[in-house]
């Protein structure tokens, strides 16, 4: 089925999840339209950020109840797939850089064989061209010593250094839409520059949409065209501009950030209970 | 001021030594910190950070020079005591707890491992602590999100009260108002019983709120150190401090950074 120019990428609408043993909503109405866009979420450590996340990548454990009104990703509604589907969607047209790399990487193959790996599984490329595409494809997430770290083993390498071997991973197919959940969290910031600038070219050239999950509301902010604030498995605010905050949460967010130029004792905190009285 | 709680002299770290993989990753670097201090080390990612730490910390076996912690010297073998004097919060919170284990039992660890108790009584008030409700226990890492592991991580490092913890970007999974309420608890302990912070972190903001003095990190050496005012000042004295304090978004007022993100080079 093809899809015109400016249809979204992906539609949600009513996507709630809740886990077994528990009596919330992990994710509570959430609703989403995406387009070829830079989009980002911040919000509350819990607040679900990372379960919306997985439950577009249908990646949520078996304890998990999802419902949504509609979850459609391009021509296909997401719930109707079935698992060889889904399977053959991840890591091609939808990718999601995972919140703990170092975990999400397989433990006993060396870098450069699971970047081969996945070039072999989505490109098609074999032997020796796997191995050029995956030392690329590392040199343009800025990894130093490329031919060196590809023979590493995940626990060989740095925070920073497993944070950017699954963005490598994750963008080689050039996915249509990208889910990256903290991805520049272990990265300093020159670094954390060049992997914003990957990413935004990705968006451009292959009219992708992209979901960026994190805490960092200065880099959201200067990097995304709109925000969505959550907390507590609800959206409450949807931002183009941190100025037009209202919502208490996000207020006290802004609030909370440390500011070397303007030293404090103590940082200010949300008062959690104005919070509670107003849900 | 004047106890010296941490001292590190010339600590040099070579990886796979003799391979075709030799890494020399930590070049004979010296530092102290005194009782009470909280030292900052900030740097490019895989200069050899977490490296430093994990020596410190008693985890790492491929060092050479000297390590003295509250004034003793220590070796690669720790003792009982001497592990207890330093702990460590890991910069994967999934990594360094156990998928099997459920919360309770990896808070009560720290005491058994010491042989000092069972440690479950201290279990709820170390969760309560770092904003988690006490029922946590009964979860495993999986079914946690990402901040609440790393929580759960700062307050297994802080059950037995250690003299030294060594923290390597313990706030990156937390919202900025979880992160206040984490570091205003890190400050308050650190004053209440005058303990010794070395913290590693990429956010500058931390950095700048947190520690006394800051080292900066490049390839495996500090280029530069820094106190509280230099970085209030934005004063560095190193090419490679300038880059990175250029580079990082601090100068950017938060409600106008919207505004900024053409400048920045992503505008549409
Ligand atoms: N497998 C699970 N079983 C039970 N509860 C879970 C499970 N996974 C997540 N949760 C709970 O669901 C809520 C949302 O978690 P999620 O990981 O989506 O949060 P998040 O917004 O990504 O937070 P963070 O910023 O800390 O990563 C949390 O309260 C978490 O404890
Ligand atoms: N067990 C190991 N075997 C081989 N090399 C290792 C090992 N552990 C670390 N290294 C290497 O040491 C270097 C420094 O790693 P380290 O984790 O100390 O960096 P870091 O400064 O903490 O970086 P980040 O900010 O990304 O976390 C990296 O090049 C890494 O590949
Ligand atoms: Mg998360
Ligand atoms: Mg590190």
């Amino acid at each position: 089925m093809t899809v015109p120019e400016h249809a979204p990428i992906l539609t949600i609408e009513g996507l709630d999840v809740t886990f077994r043993r528990s009596t919330v909503k992990a994710v509570d109405g959430f609703n989403l339209t995406l387009g070829r866009e830079r989009f980002g979420i911040v919000g509350e450590s819990g607040s679900g950020k990372s379960t919306a996340g997985r439950a577009i990548m249908r990646l949520l454990p078996k304890s998990a109840r999802i419902e949504a009104k509609e979850m459609r990703f391009g021509g296909r509604s997401l719930p109707e797939c079935s698992e060889k589907e889904m399977r053959s969607l991840r890591g091609r047209e939808i990718a999601l850089i995972m919140q703990d790399p170092r975990y999400s990487l397989n433990p006993v193959l060396t870098v450069g064989n699971q970047v081969a790996e996945a070039a072999l599984l989505h490109l098609g490329l074999k032997g020796k061209a796997g191995r050029d595409k995956a030392r690329e494809m590392l040199s343009h997430v800025r990894i130093r010593d490329v031919d060196r770290v590809m023979d590493l083993y995940p626990h060989q390498i740095s925070g920073g250094m497993g944070q950017r071997v699954m963005i490598a991973m994750m963008l080689l197919a050039k996915p249509r839409l990208v889910i990256a959940d903290e991805p520049t969290s272990a990265l300093d910031v020159s670094v954390r520059h060049e992997v914003l600038k990957l990413l935004d070219e990705l968006v451009r050239e292959n009219n992708s949409g992209l979901i960026l999950i994190s805490h960092d509301i200065r880099m959201v902010a200067a990097f995304c065209e709109r925000i969505a604030v959550m907390y507590k498995g609800r959206i409450v605010e949807m931002l183009t501009s941190l100025s037009d905050a209202r919502h208490p949460y996000t207020k006290g967010l802004i609030a909370a950030m440390p500011d070397p130029r303007h030293p404090v004792r103590r940082l200010s905190t949300l008062d959690r209970s104005v919070l509670e009285a107003l849900s | 001021m004047s106890e010296t709680m941490i001292e590190v002299r010339d600590l040099d770290v070579v990886f796979d030594r003799g391979s075709p993989q030799e890494n020399h990753v930590v070049r004979s670097v010296s530092f102290q910190a005194a009782k009470g201090e909280t030292l900052g080390i900030v740097g490019e990612s895989g200069c050899g950070k977490s490296t430093v730490l994990r020596c410190i910390a008693g985890l790492e076996s491929h060092w050479s020079g000297e390590i003295h912690l509250a004034g003793r010297l220590v070796g690669k073998e720790r003792s009982r005591d001497e592990l207890k004097s330093a702990q460590m919060v890991f910069q994967d919170p999934y990594g360094s707890l156990h998928p099997r284990h459920r919360i309770g039992m990896a808070l009560a660890e720290p005491h058994r491992a010491m042989g000092i108790g069972e440690g479950w009584n201290a279990v709820a008030g170390a969760l309560t602590q770092v904003g988690l409700p006490a029922d946590f226990a009964n979860r495993f890492p999986h079914e946690l999100s990402g901040g609440q592991r790393q929580r759960v991580a700062i307050a297994r490092a802080l059950m037995l009260s250690p003299p030294i913890l060594l923290l390597d970007e313990p706030t990156s999974a937390l919202d900025v108002s979880v992160q206040a309420e984490v570091l205003n608890l890190m400050c308050d302990l650190r004053d209440e019983r005058t303990l010794t912070l070395l913290l590693v972190s990429h956010d500058l903001a931390v950095i700048g709120h947190m520690c006394d003095r800051v080292l900066v990190m490049k390839e495996g050496v500090f280029v530069d150190e820094l106190t509280k005012d230099d970085i209030r000042f934005g004063r560095t004295h190193h090419e490679y401090s300038a880059t990175l304090f250029e580079a990082s978004l601090l100068g950017d007022d938060a409600p106008d950074a919207m505004a900024r993100g053409a400048e920045a080079g992503f505008g549409s």
